[in-house]
């Protein structure tokens, strides 16, 4: 218990300092932040109002604990462009890229699982040489450019899925849970997923691979062995089960950090999500925006090393037990 | 398959860093893939030497055809390689020419990587106490901030410049390998010949830099290969994304000018799968070679 507060302050201490990080760096940056939003034909009153709206007019440590205590509450400002509280907008394309992120992971690891566990029991066939070499290729090259490759071969080529978005224009849903839950969703999910999800199998595939090797040597692969079990049951029951649990770590892991690198995959997929937004908002300079987005990938970040933390010490006793004594 | 890990114990006489560097230099020979990494380096370090030679034409001039009209969207042919772009530009000359600012990101974001997080894990390691919580503290942050969402806004905010996307890149890849080698800086300590040394009175600079960092030596090159393609897939990344150097020929910018210019729905793939071939061999080569190293110098490091 001591344990998991440790670990819970010291992933909130991390996620504070990157709060106050990227507070500073918004405002240091070269130009006021309401230049590009200001209007030339505005005269002198004007612009202060404006400034006093945006709270700009307040020394910098006190716009900071402002700031700091409407994060508390869920409130992340106020748009400059789409002049509507960003937390409703982050709200709104946050489930979005939630489902993208899941679905392409849980896919991810299914395959990278099996794949990994059968590369390791075929170890030193011709197989297990070309593909190891195969997947390293997966996991170098860059994600956007394998989407684009996709894209240009199974949507604009065979014309097998949408191009982008996450819906077809003209089409209405009673609320956004019907609209997600339609087959039009699923069909503008897939290519996405099926980028994602090749981008993110190698690791799963790979830790799977190297764990069963190693566990494959431990005393109670071979007591298994000695008891003359079958080969097949050796493999699925006393090896890959503890072969597993570094995986499922980083799972949680590829969660949070997944969510970073969907900014490139939400972009070339046209996918209405949280990286996409971020781009856009920093493109336009939209600084409350842009913070708003930043930081709820930050969260999702924070939040899924606790949850790997936790889950490191819940699977594997030795860690648990091996601090506390 | 795998050596054991013996440290590189420093001969009694003469400078500990040749036999080091000697076993680092003879080491591809041993393993396949670091070889064969190594070779790939090799190959793109001496295209962008010759660029100029291989591909003779301006990467950004628009060229005409013979009859005066604009050579757009020439399909690859014996006078273009590669074909031309929409607006008439040479795609095999972007290619050639994009290696060189490849490499430029690459290899000055691994040096910066490389010996921010030697020196950082020598210190932290040997030192430990508030210096080393203090450090490691800092790398707790700096992994803490989601890598291309930071990349994006520091390069969105402080201005299209490559040395911003390798500065960004650098804040947040020392970390990591700051935190490996001050691991292996922990074990190396307690060794009977750095004991031996202290006894006899060597300083701690000394005993640092002539006895620990030798062997810290192929750990940062492990970390300098793959600091070199994290670099260029992040300078591909920014620049796709529409925030890279406009005044640069990369991979990334020829990427991002084939998707806005619609060379995807007109099937023009000798246009945008190249650079990204191009993108993954670099990579991978630093992935074989880290690979090559670690089973060689640290086989217990394998397959993190």
């Amino acid at each position: 218990m001591k344990l998991i507060l440790e670990r819970f302050v010291h992933n909130a201490v991390a996620l504070l300092a990157v709060i106050t990080i990227l507070f500073f760096m918004f405002r240091l940056m070269p130009g006021t932040p309401l230049a590009a939003f200001i209007n030339e034909n505005l005269n002198a009153d004007q612009q202060q109002a404006m400034l006093e709206q945006f709270g700009l007019d307040k020394p910098m440590w006190q716009q900071y604990f402002i700031y700091l205590g409407n994060l508390l509450q869920g409130e992340f400002g106020l748009s400059f462009f789409q002049r509507r509280s960003v937390t409703t907008i982050l709200l709104e394309v946050l489930p979005n890229s939630l489902i993208l992120t899941l679905t392409s992971l849980i896919i991810a690891y299914i395959f990278g699982v099996l794949a990994g566990a059968w590369l390791a029991w075929k170890r030193g066939s011709w197989i297990e040489r070309a593909a190891v070499p195969a997947v390293l290729a997966t996991r170098a090259a860059p994600e956007f450019w394998i989407g684009m490759v996709l894209l240009a071969l199974l949507s604009f080529n065979a014309g097998w899925f949408p191009s982008g978005g996450a819906s077809s224009p003209g089409l209405a849903y009673a609320n956004n849970w019907q609209r997600i839950a339609s087959w039009d969703y699923v069909h503008h999910l897939a290519l996405p997923v099926l980028t994602l999800a090749l981008y993110l199998q190698g690791l799963p595939l790979l830790l799977m691979r190297s764990n069963m090797l190693e566990v494959m040597h431990e005393e109670f692969v071979t007591m298994a062995r000695m008891k003359g079990f079958s080969e097949w049951r050796i493999v699925i029951q006393h090896a890959a089960r503890n072969a597993l649990l570094p995986v499922v770590t980083a799972f949680a892991l590829g969660v949070g950090l997944s969510m970073g690198g969907n900014v490139v995959i939400e972009t070339v997929f046209s996918w209405p999500g949280i990286g996409r937004l971020l781009v856009q908002a920093v493109s336009v300079h939209d600084y409350p925006l842009a913070q708003g987005a930043f930081l709820m990938i930050a969260l999702v970040l924070a939040l899924m090393n606790f949850v790997a933390d936790l889950l490191y010490m819940v699977l594997d006793p030795r860690v648990s037990h091996g601090r506390k004594g | 398959m795998v050596e054991r890990a013996e440290p590189i114990a420093p001969a009694r006489t003469g400078f500990p860093l040749l036999p080091v560097l000697r076993r680092m230099a003879a080491m591809p020979l041993k393993d396949p893939f670091a070889f064969t990494g190594l070779l790939i380096y090799v190959l793109f370090v001496m295209v962008a030497l010759l660029a100029d030679q291989l591909a003779p034409v301006d990467p950004l001039e628009i060229l005409f055809t013979k009859t005066g009209k604009l050579a757009a969207n020439v399909p690859p042919g014996a006078e273009f390689w590669l074909g031309t772009t929409n607006l008439g530009r040479d795609i095999y000359a972007q290619l050639v020419h994009g290696t060189r600012s490849a490499l430029a990101v690459g290899l000055s974001a691994a040096i910066i990587v490389s010996t921010v997080g030697t020196v950082v894990g020598l210190v932290s390691g040997y030192f430990g106490g508030a210096v080393d919580a203090v450090l490691m503290r800092i790398a707790d942050m700096a992994l803490s901030l989601p890598f291309l969402p930071f990349v994006i806004v520091l390069t969105g905010f402080l201005g299209a410049d490559t040395s911003n996307i390798v500065l960004a890149v650098a804040l947040l890849l020392w970390p990591n390998s700051a935190r490996v080698i001050r691991s292996q800086v922990l074990t190396l300590r307690e060794r009977a010949y750095v004991e031996a040394a202290r006894v006899t009175g060597a300083s701690a600079s000394r005993i640092l830099f002539v006895h620990i960092a030798p062997n810290i030596l192929p750990l940062s090159f492990v970390y300098a290969a793959i600091a070199i393609g994290w670099a260029i897939i992040t300078e591909a990344s920014v620049s796709f994304l529409g925030f890279g150097d406009p005044d640069s020929v990369s991979w990334g910018m020829m990427l991002q000018d084939a998707f806005s210019s619609q060379a995807l729905s007109r099937g023009q793939y000798a246009w945008f799968v190249p650079p990204g071939l191009c993108i993954i061999l670099v990579v991978v080569a630093g992935f074989f070679i880290s690979r090559g190293y670690e089973e060689v110098f640290m086989p217990r490091l394998r397959g993190r």
